[in-house]
């Protein structure tokens, strides 16, 4: 028995192989639902019900989408670079305060159609550079960015829960650690009225859609394509490694920035630890389950909101614990592993 | 036949549709040495690779002291006696010469090794065949040379009676060479038996008692040394005449590119050391030398890759400064790169996208990616330098090695630049496609190119260069004018011995 | 600056310096072992997260401490058997891998924890391991209550950290695994099975990583919570690259971790006008500056993170 190289990669293949991971997922979490001595079938029922159930809950989990967007989109940009960004969630908060700040400390009462577009570029700001830090160490030190950004995860939280706690501590948080709010002009418009949906949605999709088009039709993105699957070809063909790299990641960074700080725009309005379930982390899977495509990546998000938002209603219902989605959600980027592997080699005898 | 001390009896393997192996048999005497002659793709390594059980064959038989081998058993193969030596050293460069023999020697879970016995019989081998080395050194810190003798020592540590050699000169100069074919001899005299595979007719009629060609996974021909030619055995391996192309007269035009006393160190080695050169148009400089002299570092100079730290680049009579690769490009230099899948293009990328990538700014506008214009120059490249397997969309690692080679090629001389830098153009490649590589540079040179040819092959720098210069541990030596340059003088070169190479000239010496 | 020799002649601060490696040097010891066969192993917080929690669960459950640890060490092996599944046999990306080992050990744990202990206002607690005074050594003034009364795991690990060092460096087997490390092609050449040992590798070294975590349940506090590895894993792997691959200089390493890390903790009390945070910030920023430091000198292993597959070179 050995294993052959795909020559082709038929685009149906390309498609199902997503689906078949996640069936697979949700197989081996059903177990672990059954072992939890509760109906697998009805269980699942109340997940959708808890994720698409009602105008509530279809919103929610539209909500719960747009930072898995936006933090899946700046690992799937890195990933096809082959810089491995698994800062995501440092890079997040980072954005959440640095927008926060800006939006309470600095611009206060400044119309919104100024403070919106200047918040989202500080939170993408902080993200881009807090990724920029592993970047330089790797190009000039070879140090691997995966152990750095990782570690960098833990003083960025750090770092966001000692600002709360003193400079940025809101004097009216009855002693809790949280930063003031922004100002209420500042707040992104809602999508759906009586919902936390808002037009941060339409704001991920575009840029998805945004990335896509240059990720295929341009020389910036023709070039980082290069770099990623050749560091040797792209330097021989002429094509600035570190420079495009360096693009890369402020693209990247800057969209787990952006993350932070359009969930503070949009749904909360202040920062607290507590502001993130592992969206930064989650955005690794939602990029490996789209193959990297961010089209895909819109898709990826939803589905993986979905299982957040639909466990919380599942364990209220059947007294599973909600830890099933993370469950869920890691044994389906482990599934799509496997399963991208046999689209492109097939077992031959 | 009973003092056989190997017998491959009708030995086939199919790989996929490729009959890699078609019926081969082969025997060995105590004492002999006999040579296993073919080109690239004729079948050695895969028979070689089933003889040492990392294959099992379809079909036939391997036995040694005519007992036969379990199939796929590399560990049989080797407690059997055979001991193979890559052409790729199977060495670990961070471990030590001992630690690299020992590897594998002893019972994975003895409490600990012996050391103490194991350096003792390691030094009594390396007394007894004549190949000194240090067995604390680490492996990484020596010479190609000596990591060869590290590879053949481990062979014998493992008391191997059979010794399989795989290309064995390929990385060594013809002076060491020499010495490691008189260690061979001696060896078989001592009662070793030896297989060496080769493609240089040279050293097969020069060493070998018996020699075996292998055509097309066929074994074709079985020759005495002392019976045959080096006309026939070249027949035999080709299984035609051989042609490659040699090359005409041409008049040779102005200097287009002119390095003078140009040094170049990276991560604080110097790889270059103050080497001159001159290149004319119409002509072929042939820079030939052992792998690993600096061959890489002057291509990459020439290519932008790196940037000299001293001396001066003349362009047409112009001083350049430092030049990037969008520089060298756009300066109409061609290039080749010496590796063609990891430099020269980018294997998961479509066939029209590595035509383009090193002209991205021709091939866009507004930063958006010109992609009908760029499949049109790829098709025309496949129409006009004949590539086979692909269409512009095709992904590049799909082509066979020569199809590979003639669309890079393509892409450097569609637009017929004024100098090719073509480095070992033709290594890995089958005798059809060496000789349209080989075509191909002539045909430019014709039409005034100037090219830069860097290779370790002397046959190929021999019947394309109008000049010759030897690279040494990043030195060149003086040009000798190619009508007047022998084998003989041409290895001298290569050895560093410049001033018994060309007598009367006042030259230098490699260090 | 008084207050600062204050705290380095404390038998405390040496006491916890030993009390804080522990962990660290089971977890970067597995790491190493991995990485010397030639596989980086991120699966290793997650590892550790499911060993704490499946540790002190089986003591919970009435297993005594030992046990406890060699539950965590088995159920560590077998998430090294899915790692070398994916990286080894599949030969799929040990990053995105060991990411993924990583999430679902974790998840896991908190789900079985979750499942089996329903949420109490404060975690119940085991009986943890008692510190073990060494007899003779023990009595010696200010070195004896700083390094020799410890709880067992942590003489096991200066233990197992010393036998990794003689495996490694002087028997075959070792030799097998470091040539696996540099040279699987080589490795094969020679009759090993590059596959196997890497295999064996890994599951050993997970092994280690499942006892790092379950130290923190069963002997440096006495209960779990989520979160409560905080990074360590990544640490070890810091750790790693600082110690050259070296058994020996991970002990040591962890060592000085610990000692920075004991230090910092003792000084948050004098200057408690810094906020507390900047002090748990140098853990990592440590870690990251030995990376830097250490990445371009160290003798990385040839073969790391390349996948191996008969007959491709």
């Amino acid at each position: 028995m050995r294993l052959e190289r795909r020559e082709h990669r038929p685009l149906a293949l390309v498609l199902v192989t997503p689906l078949v991971a996640v069936a697979v997922a949700l197989a081996i979490a059903g177990v672990l639902i059954a072992i939890a001595g509760a109906p697998v079938i009805a269980a699942y029922g109340e997940l959708l019900k808890g994720a698409f159930g009602s105008r509530l809950a279809t919103t929610e989990t539209l909500t719960r989408a747009i930072p898995l967007i936006l933090t899946g989109m700046a690992a799937a940009v890195a990933f096809r670079a082959q810089v491995w960004n698994i800062g995501g969630e440092g890079q997040f908060y980072l954005g959440a305060i640095a927008a926060a700040a800006m939006g309470s400390e600095v611009l206060g009462d400044l119309p919104g159609f100024v403070q919106i577009p200047v918040l989202m570029l500080t939170g993408a700001t902080a993200g881009a550079v807090l990724l920029l830090i592993p970047l330089w160490l790797r190009l000039r030190f070879f140090v691997d960015e995966v152990v750095t950004t990782l570690l960098l995860n833990f003083v960025a939280i750090l770092f966001v829960s000692m600002l709360i706690d003193t400079v940025l501590k809101d004097p009216l948080g009855f002693g809790w650690p949280q930063s003031e709010a922004i100002a209420d002009q500042a707040m992104l418009p809602d999508l759906v009225s009586r919902s936390r949906l808002h037009v941060g949605l339409i704001i991920a999709m575009v840029l998805a859609l945004l990335v896509w088009f240059v990720q295929r039709r341009t020389v910036f993105g023709m070039q980082s394509r290069a770099a990623g699957l050749s560091p040797s070809g792209a330097r021989f063909a002429g094509i600035p490694l570190g420079r495009t790299l360096i693009f890369v990641a402020m693209i990247s960074g800057g969209f787990a920035g952006l993350a932070g700080a359009i969930e503070v725009m949009g749904v909360q309005g202040y920062v607290t630890t507590e502001l993130s379930p592992g969206f930064g982390y989650s955005g690794i899977v939602v990029a490996m389950l789209a193959n990297l495509n961010p089209i895909g990546v819109v898709f990826a998000a939803i589905f993986i909101a979905t299982m957040f938002v639909g466990a919380d209603g599942m364990s209220r219902a059947m007294s599973i614990p909600a830890y099933i989605a993370d469950v869920t959600v890691s044994l389906s980027l482990l599934s799509m592993l496997v399963a991208l592997f046999f689209t492109q080699y097939r077992i031959r005898k | 036949m009973s003092d056989d001390v190997l017998e491959i009896a009708g030995v086939s393997k199919r790989f996929g549709d490729i009959l890699a192996n078609d019926d081969i048999s082969l025997s060995l005497a105590r004492g002999e040495i006999v040579a296993l002659l073919g080109e690239n793709g004729a079948g050695k390594t895969t028979l070689m690779n089933v003889l040492f059980g990392h294959y099992v064959p379809d079909s036939g038989t391997v036995a040694v002291m005519g007992r036969p081998l379990p199939p796929g058993r590399p560990r049989e193969a080797i407690s059997a006696g055979i001991g193979m030596v890559h052409q790729h050293f199977s060495l670990a460069a961070n471990l030590s010469v001992l630690e690299n023999v020992m590897t594998g020697s002893e019972r994975l879970f003895l409490p600990m090794s012996n050391t103490s016995a194991a350096r003792k019989k390691l030094m009594a081998l390396s007394e007894r065949f004549g190949l000194k080395v240090d067995p604390e050194a680490r492996l990484g810190d020596l010479s190609v040379g000596e990591q060869q003798r590290v590879e053949i020592l481990k062979a014998l540590y493992n008391d191997a009676k059979i010794l399989v050699l795989d290309e064995p000169t390929a990385v060594l100069t013809n002076l060491e060479a020499e010495k490691l074919f008189s260690i061979l001899k001696d060896m078989a005299r001592l009662g070793l038996s030896l297989i060496f595979i080769s493609h240089k007719l040279d050293e097969v009629m020069a060493t070998a008692d018996r020699i075996v060609v292998l055509r097309g996974g066929r074994s074709v021909a079985e020759r005495r040394a002392s019976a045959t030619s080096k006309a026939e055995l070249a027949e035999l391996m080709v299984g035609r005449a051989v042609s490659r192309p040699m090359r005409d007269h041409v008049e040779r035009g102005d200097v287009v590119l002119e390095a003078i006393a140009i040094s170049v160190r990276i991560d604080g080695v110097d790889r270059l050391k103050s080497i001159d050169f001159t290149l004319h148009a119409g002509e072929v400089l042939g820079i030939i030398g052992v792998s690993g002299n600096g061959q890489t570092t002057l291509a990459h100079m020439i290519s932008g890759i790196v940037q000299p730290k001293d001396g001066d680049l003349l362009l047409y009579g112009k001083s350049v400064g430092d030049m990037s690769v969008a520089d060298v490009v756009a300066a109409g230099i061609g290039r080749i790169p010496e590796d063609r899948t990891h430099e020269g293009a980018i294997g998961e990328m479509a066939i029209w996208e590595n035509a383009i990538l090193e002209r991205l700014g021709d091939y866009s506008k507004h930063g958006l990616v010109d992609r009908k214009s760029a499949i049109v120059f790829a098709d025309r490249i496949i129409k006009e330098f004949d590539v086979r397997g692909g269409v512009p969309t095709t992904r590049f690692r799909l082509l066979s090695g020569g199809n590979m080679q003639k669309l890079i090629l393509g892409r450097n001389l569609i637009e017929h630049p004024k100098i090719l830098l073509a480095a070992q153009p033709a290594r890995g490649l089958d005798e059809g496609a060496v000789a349209a590589v080989h075509e191909r540079i002539l045909e430019a040179r014709r039409n005034g190119t100037a090219v830069l040819l860097i290779s370790e092959d002397l046959d190929e720098i021999m019947a394309l260069s109008d000049r010759i210069q030897a690279i040494v541990g990043g030195r060149l030596s003086p040009p000798v004018n190619a009508d007047h340059a022998d084998a003989r003088m041409l290895g001298l070169m290569m050895a560093g011995e410049w001033a018994q190479a060309m007598p009367g000239r006042e030259v230098g010496h490699a260090p | 600056m008084s207050a600062l020799m204050d705290i380095l002649a404390s038998a405390g601060l040496w006491g916890a310096v030993l009390r804080i490696a522990t962990p660290l040097i089971f977890g970067t010891l597995g790491a190493l072992l991995c990485e010397r066969s030639g596989v980086l192993n991120l699966g290793i917080e997650g590892i550790m997260t499911f060993g704490a929690m499946i540790g002190w669960l089986a003591v919970y459950n009435g297993a005594d401490l030992w046990t406890g640890l060699l539950v965590a060490a088995v159920c560590g092996g077998l998430f090294g058997l899915l790692h070398a599944a994916l990286t080894v046999t599949l030969g799929l990306s040990q990053h995105v891998s060991g990411l993924g080992v990583t999430l679902f050990a974790s998840s896991f744990s908190y789900y079985v924890f979750r499942l089996l202990v329903p949420v109490a206002g404060t975690p119940p607690t085991v009986e943890a391991f008692e510190p073990i005074a060494l007899p003779g050594l023990s009595d010696l003034p200010f070195v004896g209550p700083a390094f020799f009364t410890q709880t067992p795991p942590t003489y096991l690990a200066i233990l197992i950290a010393l036998v990794l060092g003689y495996v490694l460096f002087r028997t075959p087997l070792g030799l097998a695994i470091r040539m696996t490390g540099e040279n699987p092609h080589a490795a094969e050449a020679q009759g090993i099975n590059p596959m196997r040992v890497r295999y064996g590798a890994i599951i050993a070294g997970s092994a280690l990583m499942g006892v790092a975590g379950a130290f923190l349940t069963l002997s440096a506090f006495n209960s779990f919570f989520p979160t409560m590895v905080q990074g360590r894993g990544w640490i070890c792997i810091a750790l790693v690259v600082f110690s050259s691959w070296r058994p020996s200089r991970a002990l040591l390493g962890a060592l000085l971790f610990a000692f920075f890390d004991g230090f910092q903790v003792r000084l948050q009390t004098v200057l408690d006008i810094v906020p507390y945070q900047v002090f748990l910030m140098m853990p990592y920023l440590l870690s990251i500056a030995a990376l830097a430091v250490m990445a371009r000198r160290a003798r990385v292993p040839q073969a790391l993170m390349q996948p191996y597959r008969r007959g491709e070179r």
